[in-house]
């Protein structure tokens, strides 16, 4: 148990996607103009990692992995070289499903942050996710810790990093640092302060 | 379509006037992750570059047959396709800077580069300006990998592609290496300031201000 805390925790604060390891940076810098719209697409963020990683952690063992096969008489098939194609495909399915689902039974929260839904087909971050889970050789119940954490990470540095921006938009800066320009110097200062993180993880 | 397209204006307007880097925000994630050393950044950029301009000649090649309703999913699995390529390819041939690169390669399929100039340009175009674009958007985006890979190289470990540019200190030399340069935060202050400089030579790329600061009263001396 504790070591699914302690991955939960590494997840989201000591490799925290966007700031220590560079993922969904698109959707990070383009939407935390707001935190309302931060809010959201936090909250999408984690759901849909929640979901997918797992899910393509089942695709991946039964189907892809070397091995997979052997049931069928095919100990030697490897299929693992197509995992790209199949975690791509899994998460659209996925992302158009929950689109579905919510528009069907909450319509209140797909008006919400139902718009951030398709553009997460292409977010790194979650591609990542599920990527990091076949390199890292997790098992199923760290998968979908890895999955959770990872997402709770992404939504509490874009709702801060929102809320930084929220109130920047009265500061006088130079003009060639409003908006993207600021916002990178911004992401840095914030990463430095998660670095403090890792060191807590190494002096351990 | 009769009228002329210009390919020279094609082909350079995204290397600093269109930037996809730091104006249009698109492929800033492996922008950042790759560029601790020239060696990666340049991989990453031919990569990147060699898979941006494969995918826009083929979706452009059956633009008219894609559906509208499923246009994303095809681009996608041209694009992944075309990333399982490269990446079996960096790993049979350059198997140590493949290892450095981890991950990075695989995500170009959802980089946003690639599948915003698909769905703006290459849906729209003939094959040859879709290249075109696609290949001036490529050079845009490595200008900005390898300046970020070489100034983070020099400064982090003092060398430029693994060769000791500066001698270091401990070496019998005079250069310490920074190395705050190799960490995160680094990248993010580099690219915010190199956004600074661009917007401050380009100033119409500046960002308009979303509220209008009240005059301030004047001081009475």
């Amino acid at each position: 148990m504790t070591d699914l805390w302690s991955l939960f925790l590494s997840a989201a604060f000591v490799d925290n996607m966007p700031l220590t390891l560079f993922l969904g940076l698109c959707t990070f810098l383009a939407l935390s103009k707001r935190p309302e719209s931060a809010l959201g697409l936090g909250i999408a963020m984690t759901g849909v990692l929640g979901v997918t990683v797992p899910l393509n952690w089942l695709i991946y063992r039964g189907l892809l992995a070397p091995g997979a096969w052997t049931w069928a008489g095919m100990p030697e098939l490897d299929l693992s070289y197509l995992s790209l194609i199949a975690f791509i495909g899994v998460i659209a399915a996925t992302v158009q499903l929950l689109e579905m689902l919510l528009d069907r039974f909450f319509p209140a929260v797909h008006a919400s942050f139902g718009v951030f839904l398709p553009l997460l087909t292409v977010q790194c971050a979650i591609l990542a996710g599920s990527l990091f889970m076949v390199d890292r050789s997790y098992g199923f119940g760290e998968s979908v810790v890895f999955g959770l954490g990872s997402g709770l990470g992404f939504a509490v540095a874009v709702v801060m990093l929102g809320a930084i921006r929220g109130r920047l938009a009265y500061a006088d800066l130079p003009a060639g640092l409003r908006g993207l320009g600021i916002a990178f110097i911004l992401t840095g200062l914030m990463s430095l302060g998660f670095a403090s993180f890792a060191q807590m993880a190494m002096s351990q | 379509m009769a009228a002329r397209i210009d390919f020279w204006a094609t082909l350079t307007d995204p290397l600093l006037r269109q930037n996809p880097v730091t104006l249009q925000i698109l492929g800033i994630c492996s922008a950042l992750a790759v560029t601790t050393s020239l060696a990666t950044a340049l991989t990453m950029s031919v990569s990147l570059t060699l898979v941006l301009t494969l995918s826009a000649i083929l979706i452009s090649l059956i633009r008219r047959h894609i559906p509208d309703t499923i246009r994303l999913i095809v681009q996608i699995v041209i694009v992944a396709s075309l990333v399982i390529v490269i990446d079996q390819v960096l790993q049979a041939y350059f198997a140590e800077i493949s290892r450095a690169l981890s991950i990075y390669v695989g995500l170009i399929t959802t980089n946003c580069l690639v599948l915003g100039r698909t769905e703006a340009y290459a849906r729209h175009h003939a094959p040859v300006p879709a290249a075109v674009d696609a290949f001036g958007n490529g050079l845009g985006y490595s200008l900005i990998l390898l300046t970020l890979g070489g100034v983070r190289e020099l400064f982090g470990r003092g060398q430029l592609f693994g060769w000791q540019a500066f001698p270091l200190a401990d070496a019998g030399g005079w250069f310490t290496p920074l190395g705050l340069m190799l960490l995160a935060p680094s990248a993010f202050f580099l690219l915010g300031g190199l956004v600074w400089a661009i917007r401050s030579w380009r100033v119409e790329q500046t960002e308009a201000l979303e509220h209008v600061p009240p005059a301030r009263p004047m001081t009475v001396e």
